[in-house]
């Protein structure tokens, strides 16, 4: 039954057929079915009573834009560590070594990032 | 071939059809497990008990307005609830729901597909599933929406990285991406979260965060930020939202079971087998097995399921600050501690000892180390 | 006449091909097309997702799987963030759309060439199926290369991590009197 080959993927088609026409048909028929009632004051932006002022797409923290590039950072070398751990019990204390020395160098990062108080969010 | 992809596809659409039912039923339990919890009566008017309950909702959030702001962008506005529920509904293909069926001389897996690359997929789709709560957020033109969105991008994003740390402990045992081998790894009760305690846990807190669920459902505190990313939406477009976040807790809760509770096995599992196949016969003892087996991992799914409405109705909420050094300053050195604490353990010949034995240190040490600090801040 | 010939016997692989290769090109096409940068994106990662499928139909199941991780998952939620917040479009200059597209399509047509004479040049090695290790473009292969023959690389990377992760950090720094919530 497991061949290896890219053929093992072709289910995943039937199951986003699947999940598509469920998502496409749950839209349409909620569109079909609902009243529609126009009125100004509904579809402005919901502001909880009071007039919507300025716009509504404002700068944010820059601290939000650090998490997303440390993320992507993080995020490759947790990808270089699957390969490891994979193979790991072939590598053996060899392996272990290499992956202290990688894991050494990536947590001196995160203790520069912690140590500049990128992450303290109660800091303005 | 043609009557093998013929089940497999049965097997998808009876898997597909499971998602939605449960995640449907699990709105009704939710219901009935907080009225346990705080002395009240709860759903008990749709039908015998309010089991018809979810149909109701269901069919109230259908009659309701299908409502577009003026100043939203209409089609990113349809896209995010509809990303959601796609990435949400595509993750259970990997997960091996039950061992196989017999069926003209084929072994059928009772999975969506059996792949070398398993737990990445379930890691790839969950991280996808940022697209639809930023989409969506960002395409109300509201401010709260706006806020809730990317404070939910951020913590899903930052509770992944200690996810994908502790799931490499995992594999480190296996040897193994694909999520089958790392439940026949797991045979009987030789259950990964006997050598992974601290892994588990880990694993447990981040799906919580994944899944936007309390204590960690800061992106819709509604004391702040009225609805968050889905303030603007109406109809069966947040039923889409709603209904995703119990779909998701259905699917995480079947990887938490088949990566640390032994999947479908269960202890006496080789007992029950051979009573089957002795009695039945091969092809239908065999079934049965698998049938028993699937019951068990449903059984295991259902109570993570409990797990999260139980911690919903008790914990309170995180403030972000707190929620975000949780994720960074204290999941991730302690999900780096465990994979080196793992690593060593099964190079050692005593892999189960080892572990506790590493654990054990590590706490002493933690301990240890606090109570320095603590005694040099009051020197001070 | 003869290209219906050649459809009606295309394979099973090389329908998926062809079909896997327009998706890619509609969304690369549509990345480049679209007027709203958000759109852009969308297309973008749509473009990532049919790359995937062309590295499953290669086999290389591990580097479709870290392809949807990394760059559908990961760069892409902050191109996102970036495009999303920073409001480029108060902020984009008016800018003279003829010279610009006359540009970018020498530059692209320039690269185009190169490309294909580079391609052309390249002598591809031909592989026997019936000898080819199936699991050549999957992890424990890619992982026993890593860790014993690029091993010195591998290690370099987490240097190269390091000095990434400060650079974030400079480059985030707050300056005085900035609006934001």
């Amino acid at each position: 039954m497991i061949s290896n080959l890219p053929q093992d993927f072709s289910p995943i088609l039937v199951q986003f057929l699947l999940a598509l026409g469920f998502v496409i048909f749950t839209i349409i028929i909620t569109h079909v079915l609902g009243p529609r009632l126009k009125s100004k004051q509904k579809e402005d932006p919901f502001e909880c009573g009071i007039e919507s002022e300025g716009d509504a797409r404002t700068p944010l923290s820059v601290r939000y834009f650090l998490i997303a590039i440390l993320f992507v950072l993080f995020d490759v070398e947790i990808i270089f560590m699957y390969p490891w751990a994979v193979n790991f019990k072939s590598l053996g204390w060899f392996g272990f070594i290499e992956m202290l020395t990688f894991v050494a160098f990536l947590m001196a990062g995160f203790y520069y990032i912690v140590k500049k108080g990128v992450l303290d969010w109660e800091r303005d | 071939m043609d009557s093998v992809f013929l089940i497999k596809s049965l097997i998808i659409l009876g898997i597909f059809a499971l998602s939605l039912g449960i995640a449907a039923y699990e709105t009704y339990f939710e219901r009935v497990i907080a009225a346990f919890i705080q002395d009240r009566v709860g759903p008990d008017r749709a039908g015998p008990f309010g089991l018809l309950q979810p149909l109701a909702d269901a069919g109230k959030l259908f009659f309701k307005e299908d409502f577009i702001p003026t100043l939203a962008d209409k089609w990113l506005f349809i896209l995010g609830p509809s990303l959601a529920m796609l990435t949400a509904l595509m993750t259970s293909a990997v997960i091996p729901f039950g061992d196989s069926i017999l069926y003209d001389g084929h072994e059928i897996l009772v999975q969506g597909i059996e792949v070398n690359i398993g737990i990445l997929w379930v890691f790839g789709v969950v991280s996808l599933g940022v697209y639809g709560i930023l989409i969506g957020g960002w395409a109300s033109n509201n401010k709260y929406s706006l806020y809730g969105a990317i404070r939910a991008a951020s913590q899903n994003i930052s509770y992944e990285l200690a996810m994908g740390l502790s799931i490499i402990a995992v594999l480190m045992m296996s040897g193994s991406l694909s999520l089958r081998t790392i439940v026949e790894e797991q045979h009987g009760m030789n259950w990964n979260v006997f050598y992974q305690p601290l892994g588990f846990i880990i694993f447990l807190t981040c799906s919580f965060a994944e899944c936007n669920r309390t204590p960690f459902d800061l992106p819709e505190s509604e004391n702040e930020l009225v609805a968050g990313y889905h303030t603007e939406y109406g109809s069966m477009k947040l039923g889409l939202f709603l209904f995703s976040e119990y779909v998701n807790m259905f699917i995480s809760s079947a990887v938490i079971a088949t990566l640390f509770f032994g999947g479908f096995n269960y202890p006496g599992m080789d007992w029950v087998y051979s009573a089957l196949t002795s009695k039945m016969g091969e092809v239908t003892g065999h079934n049965l097995a698998t049938l028993v087996g699937t019951l068990v991992f449903f059984g295991k799914i259902a109570f993570f399921i409990f797990v999260y409405m139980w911690v919903r109705w008790t914990l309170p909420r995180f403030r972000y600050d707190q929620l975000m050094d949780l994720g960074w300053k204290g999941l991730i050195p302690l999900a780096v501690v465990n994979m080196i604490i793992t690593a060593a353990a099964e190079l050692s010949n005593q892999p189960l000892l080892v572990n506790w034995i590493g654990l054990g240190v590590f706490i002493a040490l933690l301990y240890a180390g606090s109570a320095l600090m603590k005694s040099k801040k009051t020197s001070v | 006449m003869e290209t219906l010939e050649t459809i009606k016997n295309l394979t099973m692989t090389q329908w998926s091909f062809y079909a896997v290769s327009v998706l890619t090109l509609f969304g690369a096409l549509g990345t480049i097309l679209s007027k709203n940068p958000i759109h852009s994106v969308i297309y973008l990662i749509m473009t990532f997702f049919s790359l995937s499928a062309h590295y499953v139909l290669l086999n290389a199941q591990f580097l479709a799987a870290v392809n949807i991780v990394v760059y559908a998952g990961a760069i892409m939620v902050l191109f996102l963030f970036v495009v999303m917040f920073l409001n480029i479009k108060d902020e984009a200059p008016e800018l003279d759309n003829n010279k610009i597209v006359i540009g970018a399509s020498i530059v692209g047509g320039t690269i185009g060439v190169i490309l294909v004479a580079a391609i052309r040049l390249t002598e591809s090695q031909k592989i026997d199926p019936s000898t080819y290790q199936i699991k050549t473009g999957f992890i424990e292969t890619l992982g026993q290369l890593l860790y014993s023959k690029y091993l010195l690389p591998f290690e370099l990377v987490s240097v190269l991590f390091l000095i990434a992760m400060s650079g974030a950090v400079m480059l985030g720094r707050k300056e005085k009197g900035e609006r934001n919530f």
